[in-house]
């Protein structure tokens, strides 16, 4: 594979809560997203998937500094986004954009679809008033949408639509990266099969990387070369969509796989159903955060976190099954077992 | 025909804003035997949830109003019903669990609080046996340490377990029909799981129909026996979830289930859409409402509205190029081009 | 391509939409006593604009023997006052004054409010407890006290009751921009925009200040009513505008000794002060009815 685009390191931010007592600082604070680290290579799409709660949203927000990390670093094109200066960043800004979950909050409803995509071009101060109209109409056809509706306001257009205006206001400044946050969990199935779509073709035809982030697994496994699963601000398991899919290393991405609604009415699902849900980030279980949800908890797992390790293929996964003899996990069938029985 | 607990016919339900008429329901039909799931799936503004909600007449009047139809339910019809005789079927016989759950608990009375009032209000129970059996509920549904969480309020439990009361609340008079509006989809996953699994294991502990709403084939597939695809208002097909899923007849169903994306759709492939979005039900829609989207719509489409038939035992479906004779090709080249319509 | 036409398609259908909605114009004039109140204050508008053509006397000649006279007596349409000088056309005049002083006391307010409310909310922390804290002892002075200090240290005149009433009202509008302004703040497209490498400058005039105008200017008209009460309230004690100049509330005033001899002063004047605020304020309410998010804007 090529260089890596974006390669993140050990990033962390910590909320400082309100304390109760005024004008004394708190000692609590909600560890959102803690030590996450990783690479993203040129053209790819690295899908995070999680529950709420799992620190997704606020790892997207860090990595294009939009909230500013407690530590860890960001590196762009070799050149690291946090602690530069002002300036220097709001150019960096150009290679790194957003597209956001809810087309309706996200368009503001007082300015036209062309003022809105234009706007980028206008903060950057590229362009004058006639090549930023071209540019305009010519993204609108990009995503699908006609040049002559750049003078409508958004809520003139369907969610479907409005997704689409904002992936062309992401594409003005000829991004390198564009973080999707949950850019289609918002709309219907078949609008989402649209703009999944459109994503797709719009990667291949200007070499985008994606970020894209989704508690919807299936998109995920669609949409992308390799996923991170997160759980309470950290990274426990990464791969390749097959690596994960159909060999996952941690109870916890097993589970989450298992509770995919069926495929059809026919289909017999052998489930892990967890207990309980995602425990508060506040006071997060001692050793590995996943402990009290999992089915395979051992003693040591109360005590230690285990590190992520890696177990071959650029697969990593933490957990302290992978240090025992006979892992029970292994017991349970994956697909890639289930081919490997039908080969034989 | 003891069997039958309920039977809609007709159901129209339309909203005024002003000089703004919606046709948010558009004569819907549809009946469910004692003990039987039926899913009613759709898009955003399909009309399944008014259709749901109109049920147990919890419309707001204005803006909307029942406007035709009857809904037979144990030989009553909810809609000559008065207010009073109403309101002793809503939550007793008849009860519902909305979406949200971490809205629809009241925040300032504590959890046992609000099960027991709705105990009290059907039920002749004094407050210690009322207790008793919210505590009885909250264990049936799953809740761990039942007496302690009696005295919590909504905002100490996750939006799962909220979800659970929810339950706990609908099922405590014990209603002989579950109205199940989108119930998981603001949970996560691996609780939509639990929360699935728990409907599905009191279904066979309590003699229950559920109407389960939802948007997701996927729930429909995990807890139904028959569904309702539901289209601008309108159902366009209605069968045995198994009927439905292995010999689907209306293209609308088709673009409904190749869109969705599953463990067997390759990454290398195109997805499968519908191209627009569902019409807007405050204008005149004449003809089929798909029309406008369907890539087999020929000029009959636009001018008459199709009627329900009985394309197998069944299975219905509205659709002018399914009938018995004759029937369309799934597979069969998609006509791309529409210029041959004039609309 | 078919998809392309579908687009197209939605487009036409929520335009067609768009058009059988109601204009913001056409949903106050439905609501009967909104249009009452635009009315009212239109007629207000015209009569402060051309008070020298609908008067019928000059406001300020005095002639005491025809001092008090009675409604319609020797052709004084509402009668004359102690100095015999012609009420209807005093309050005729009285209008500019208190125009001038409501709208250009809110205009004062709204502004400097608007500016402090939006600092406040928008950055938050520290700044916005100073601004907001001095906003709350402004608002804990007493307006009559606040007045009197003013004009004792400005010295009488309209400039110095619009500043004096203008400052009254800048902590109610710094409350309410800067509620507005922490609701619009979190929605998603402030953080797209700030995605997009704005600053803030850009952030608060194209976004922040735009999307939190409605309740601006709901407020705005109401508190143009008050500030014509306070007017009247300031010359009634004698702070207002010098005499001879006419005001509605320096009529009252004088009015008020005589109140048994002839009460036409009073009642008129009054009466003017009493119409002129509740159409204000009628009108007011169904501007807020018609911004109302939940009836679409």
């Amino acid at each position: 594979m090529t260089e890596a685009i974006l390669k993140v390191r050990n990033l962390t931010k910590h909320f400082h809560l309100d304390s109760p007592i005024p004008f004394k600082k708190s000692d609590q604070s909600v560890k959102a997203v803690d030590g996450v680290s990783f690479d993203v290579f040129q053209g790819e799409t690295l899908g995070v998937v999680g529950e709420s709660g799992c620190g997704k949203s606020t790892m997207a927000r860090l990595v294009n500094q939009l909230i500013a990390p407690t530590k860890g670093t960001v590196e762009l094109n070799g050149e690291n986004l946090v602690d530069m200066n002002k300036e220097r960043l709001r150019v960096f800004r150009k290679t790194i954009q957003m597209v956001f979950q809810d087309p309706f909050a996200s368009l503001d409803p007082r300015k036209t679809v062309g003022e809105l995509i234009a706007e980028p071009l206008v903060i950057h101060k590229i362009g004058n008033k006639t090549s930023r109209k071209e540019r305009v109409k010519e993204l609108l056809e990009v995503v699908g949408l006609r040049g002559s509706h750049s003078g409508r306001y958004p809520h003139e257009f369907s969610g479907g639509q409005r997704q689409r205006i904002n992936i062309a206001r992401a594409l003005a400044l000829n991004p390198d990266v564009i973080i999707c946050d949950e850019p289609v969990s918002a709309l219907d199935v078949s609008v989402q099969a649209q703009v999944i779509n459109l994503l797709k073709k719009l990667q291949k035809d200007f070499n985008l990387t994606y970020i894209f982030i989704s508690h919807d697994l299936n998109v995920v496994r669609y949409m992308c070369d390799r996923i991170a699963v997160m759980y309470l601000g950290k990274i426990v398991e990464m791969g390749t969509y097959k690596e994960i899919y159909e060999d996952s290393k941690h109870p916890y991405t097993r589970a989450l796989l298992s509770s995919i609604p069926k495929e059809s009415p026919n289909e017999v699902k052998e489930r892990i159903i967890l207990s309980g849900s995602v425990p508060s980030p506040i006071n997060p279980p001692s050793g590995c955060h996943f402990h009290e949800r999992c089915p395979f908890a051992m003693e040591i797992c109360k005590i230690k976190s285990p590190k992520l390790i890696d177990v071959g293929n650029g697969h990593q996964s933490s957990c302290h099954l992978l240090e025992l003899e006979n892992n029970p996990l292994e017991a349970i069938p994956t697909k890639k077992k289930e081919e490997e029985l039908k080969c034989h | 025909m003891s069997d039958m607990l309920l039977t809609v016919e007709n159901l129209e339900v339309q909203f005024r804003s002003g000089s703004t008429l919606t046709k948010a329901v558009n004569g819907v039909s549809f009946s469910l035997n004692r003990k039987e799931n039926i899913g009613i799936v759709g898009e955003s503004g399909s009309g399944k949830s008014v259709t749901a909600t109109s049920l147990l007449r919890l419309i707001p009047d204005p803006p909307g109003k029942i406007t035709g139809g009857k809904i037979i339910f144990e030989d009553k019809d909810l809609l000559k019903l008065s207010d009073k005789a109403m309101r002793k079927i809503r939550g007793n016989e008849i009860s519902m669990i909305f979406q949200d759950p971490s809205t629809s608990l009241n925040p300032v009375y504590t959890v046992g609080n609000q099960i027991v009032e709705s105990i009290k209000t059907h039920q002749h129970l004094n407050r210690k046996e009322a207790k008793e059996k919210a505590v009885h509920m909250l264990e049936l549904v799953g809740i761990p340490e039942a007496r302690k969480r009696f005295s919590m309020y909504p905002h100490e439990f996750s939006g799962g377990m909220r979800q659970r009361v929810m339950i706990a609340i609908a099922l405590a008079c014990n209603p002989k029909l579950l109205i199940a509006d989108e119930p998981t989809t603001a949970l996560d996953v691996t609780v939509q799981a639990q929360i699935l699994n728990l409907m599905k294991d009191l279904q066979h502990s309590i003699d229950t129909s559920i109407i389960m709403i939802t948007h997701d084939l996927g729930v429909i597939w995990e807890t139904c026996d028959k569904v309702l695809v539901m289209y601008a208002g309108n159902v366009v097909e209605s069968g045995t979830v198994q009927e439905i899923y292995d010999n689907p007849l209306h293209p609308y169903t088709w673009g409904l289930l190749d869109s969705q994306i599953t463990e067997s759709v390759s990454s290398e492939e195109e997805l499968s859409t519908i191209p627009g979005s569902p019409p807007d039900l405050s204008l005149d829609i004449s003809g089929c409402p798909f029309a406008a989207r369907c890539p087999f719509a020929e000029e009959i489409c636009l001018k008459k509205t199709p009627e329900m038939i009985e394309a197998a035992e069944g299975h219905f479906t509205a659709c002018h190029f399914q009938t018995k004779e004759h029937r369309l090709d799934r597979k069969e080249e998609k006509v791309d081009d529409r210029s041959n319509i004039k609309s | 391509m078919t998809s392309i036409q579908a687009e197209e398609e939605i487009v036409k259908t929520m335009e067609d939409k768009r058009k059988k909605e109601q204009s913001l114009f056409r949903k106050l004039i439905k609501n009967r006593l909104a249009a009452f109140g635009l009315i009212v204050i239109f007629l207000l508008i015209i009569t402060a604009i051309f008070a020298p053509l609908i008067a019928t006397h000059n406001p300020n000649t005095m002639d005491v023997t025809k001092a008090l006279l009675g409604v319609g007596e020797q052709g004084y349409l509402l009668g004359t006052d102690n100095f015999g000088r012609d009420i209807f056309s005093r309050i005729v005049y009285g209008s500019r004054i208190s125009l001038i002083v409501g709208i250009a006391a809110v205009l004062f307010g709204a502004v400097i409010g608007s500016l402090l409310g939006v600092v406040a909310g928008y950055f938050g922390g520290k700044l916005d407890s100073v601004i907001m804290r001095f906003m709350d002892g402004l608002f804990a002075f007493p307006f009559i006290l606040l007045a009197i200090t003013l004009m004792t240290v400005l010295g009488q005149g309209l400039i110095n009751v619009i500043i004096a009433i203008g400052i009254a009202n800048v902590p109610g509008f710094a409350r309410v921009v800067r509620g507005q302004v922490l609701g619009v703040k979190e929605s998603e497209f402030i953080e797209v925009t700030r995605s997009l490498g704005a600053k803030h400058r850009r952030i608060i005039f194209q976004h922040v200040l735009p999307n939190s105008l409605a309740p601006i200017i709901v407020y705005a008209t109401m508190s143009v009513a008050g500030a014509i009460i306070s007017e009247a309230a300031l010359s009634f004690l004698g702070l207002g505008v010098q005499p001879p100049t006419a005001s509605w509330g320096s009529i009252l005033k004088d009015g008020k000794d005589f109140l048994v001899l002839n009460p036409n002063m009073a009642t008129f004047s009054g009466l003017s002060i009493l119409i002129t605020v509740l159409s204000i304020n009628l009108f007011g309410d169904g501007l807020r009815d018609a911004l109302d998010p939940k009836m679409k804007v």
